[in-house]
């Protein structure tokens, strides 16, 4: 077990391409981190830079407090989950996991103890003498990680282990890697380009977009305090709606945001202060689909009501998607499934300004 | 009106059915008159020598009727090339040659395509493609330069030369189809292997030779094939009996001045020719496996 350290670190292709741009990102020993982001954010290169399978630009990486520049990966004592398992096709279950064991010359007993106790923990023990041909995607995935925790190395990585998985296996293995996680709290690094996995696996996410991190922190704060317009949009599933507005005086000395001139809502007074200095000046206002919902009498205080036009109506059973269009601005709200909302008539919402974010055009960065 | 639309869908739809039927009919007569005139032409030949290799002298001399038919079949033309000396002194040296040949092509071979394909250092997009391009070099251009090169190493006449000379034909070949095969497996195999511990030789050993056996076993056969049945180079470089070895020695030993002895050509022919066809026979599987590995995604 260890805290992971990078400092500073580059990496550029030939041809001047940089992938990573100096990142900087300190992983405490225990912690489950996940890096999370388009594609081509530098989040698999960070990882494979982290086990040894890139070479660095420029920076540092440190693992269990030295740098590991120049360590090749089997020194590193680093354990890795590949997105298609990479299991050797020709050994067996068993023989897979103890390959790193065997090359590092355990003793026999050993070796059949900790793939054993591994294939206990994974509920893979009936399937210790097939071959991987002979497994199912969710079978193979979890030899994948028993490779991993036999070796209990410093540090588990994982480069998008679900990602090949249908999606009802991808919500089981998920759970079961939180759990494994719980039995064996071993630093983990985890990419993945799914927002949901990121969340719910995570203890801290990194948000990567353009080889540089965005955003470090526990899934409620991205949640609910996005640093930019860039992890606001990215995590939430739908996405957080963006509309451009602008900044001005309200009723009884309040603020307001105006959206067009028949929609201008007031900004609850308790962001009055942080949102002042922008006054008179065009802004992007964010909001959640789930902080829209269908209006009822009842209010409380940073509710306020706004009349849509329904464009499309997607009812997904638990829940109900509407989408509308505001001045050409697309515009998602999670309803409750009972709604009558039908196309081309107005609806009425309740837009909870509890919730809103304020972000400069230019920068994207969350005021 | 609704009902006419439908009868109309219908009628296109079992005529475009008959029609689908009729053409994959057609593809199939197409096939099997194809196939048909492939096998004559493949399988005329070694049933000739078979028939030819069961007369006796004085039957082929004394020609009577069908060619095709064997009127009193005998062994002694097998019984005779299995107790002749110089013929099993061809067929050890063959023995030799090959077996020294294919060990010495896939060692070169699966370390040269291992590198080139995995190691991925400055320049060798351009040495693996230079490595196919001198397969290409017709061996019958290069004989003469490598004759005086043998010469050099004194090894004209001895079958040794042949050992030196034959993986000059193999190696590019067997490395190209091995090339082809490493590339087809996933790069995160040699990943994990790293990650596991293991060295470059260990990722060899342990990991990708057992995973391309198939690609091994086609570079081998195909090996195999340029060894044994080589004339060129063994009918420049060798000229006595007891260095000879079978594709040249047959032709020198069995035909004496302007008599063919035909009974014992086509014994030898065939007596030469069950090394390969047992290997094949056993590998075949193997071979068309290696052939088209890395085709698709799969």
């Amino acid at each position: 077990m260890a805290e992971v350290s990078v400092r500073k670190v580059v990496k550029e292709y030939e041809g001047g391409v940089q992938a990573v741009k100096g990142i900087d990102l300190d992983i405490a020993d225990h912690e489950f981190v996940v890096l999370v982001g388009p594609s081509g954010c530098g989040k698999s290169t960070t990882l494979r830079m982290i086990a040894g399978l890139e070479e660095i630009t420029s920076g540092e990486i440190w693992i269990g407090g030295d740098v590991v520049n120049d360590v090749p990966p089997r020194d590193r004592d680093i354990a890795m989950v590949f997105q298609n398992y990479a299991l050797y096709p020709h050994m067996s279950v068993f023989d897979n996991m103890a390959f790193g064991l065997k090359l590092r010359k355990f003793p026999k007993d050993e070796i059949k103890r900790r793939v054993d106790d591994a294939a206990r923990i994974l509920d893979i023990v009936p399937l210790l003498d097939r071959k991987p041909r002979a497994l199912s995607g969710g079978q193979r995935q979890r030899v994948a990680m028993g490779r991993a925790i036999v070796r209990n190395p410093k540090v588990f990585l994982f480069d998008e282990p679900l990602s090949n998985l249908d999606a009802k296996l991808r919500v089981q293995m998920r759970t079961e890697i939180k759990k494994v996680h719980q039995a064996i709290p071993t630093t983990t690094v985890y990419v993945t380009h799914d927002q949901i996995e990121a969340m719910t696996l995570a203890d801290r996410v990194v948000v990567m977009n353009g080889g540089v991190i965005e955003q470090v922190g526990t899934p409620q704060q991205l949640y609910h305090n996005p640093a930019t317009r860039f992890v606001a949009g990215f995590i939430g599933s739908p996405a957080m709606n963006f509309l451009p507005c602008r900044v001005q005086d309200g009723a009884n000395g309040g603020l307001a945001v105006r959206i067009t001139d028949s929609i201008i809502v007031p900004i609850p007074p308790a962001r009055a202060d942080r949102y002042g200095a922008y006054k008179g000046k065009e802004m992007v206002l964010g909001i959640r689909p789930e902080h829209l919902f269908e209006h009822h009498d009842q209010g409380k205080p940073g509710w306020t009501r706004v009349d849509l036009p329904v464009d499309v109506v997607e009812p997904m059973g638990m829940e109900t998607m509407v989408h509308f269009f505001v001045d050409g601005s697309p515009v998602c709200a999670r309803i409750d499934p009972a709604t009558h909302a039908a196309p081309g008539e107005m609806l009425p919402l309740t837009a909870d300004l509890n919730q809103m974010h304020l972000m400069l055009p230019d920068t994207g960065r969350v005021v | 009106m609704s009902a006419s639309v439908a009868d109309r869908r219908n009628a296109i739809a079992a005529k475009r059915g008959n029609s689908l039927r009729n053409q994959r009919l057609w593809a199939l007569w197409g096939s099997y008159i194809a196939l048909g005139i492939f096998v004559v032409m493949f399988l005329v030949p070694p049933f000739y020598t078979l028939m030819t290799s069961l007369k006796s002298s004085a039957e082929i001399s004394a020609q009577v009727g069908s060619p095709w038919l064997v009127r009193h079949p005998t062994l002694e033309n097998f019984w005779y090339l299995i107790t002749y000396p110089n013929f099993q002194r061809y067929y050890l040296n063959s023995v030799i040659v090959t077996i020294l040949t294919v060990s010495v092509s896939m060692v070169i071979s699966v370390l040269a395509a291992f590198s080139l394909s995995r190691m991925g250092f400055w320049g060798s997009q351009t040495l693996s493609t230079s490595v196919f391009l001198t397969y290409l070099v017709p061996p019958s251009l290069l004989f003469i330069p490598l004759f005086q090169i043998i010469g050099q190493l004194g090894l004209i006449n001895n079958f040794w030369c042949l050992v030196i000379l034959y993986p000059t034909l193999a190696v590019p070949f067997c490395t190209w189809i091995m090339i082809g095969y490493f590339s087809s497996i996933p790069k995160e195999l040699d990943e994990a292997a790293l990650i596991d511990g293991a060295g470059y030789l260990q990722m060899l050993w342990k990991i990708f030779i057992p995973v391309a056996m198939p690609g091994i076993i086609a570079a081998t056969i195909f090996a195999f094939t340029v060894s044994w049945g080589a004339f060129l180079y063994p009918l420049a470089y060798l000229y006595t009996s007891n260095q000879m070895v079978l594709t040249v020695g047959i032709i020198s030993d069995l035909i004496r001045g302007d008599v063919f002895q035909w009974g014992k050509i086509m014994a030898a022919c065939l007596l030469a020719s069950l090394p390969p066809i047992v290997i094949y026979a056993f590998l075949m599987d193997y071979y068309v496996a290696g052939l088209t590995a890395g085709a698709t995604k799969g």
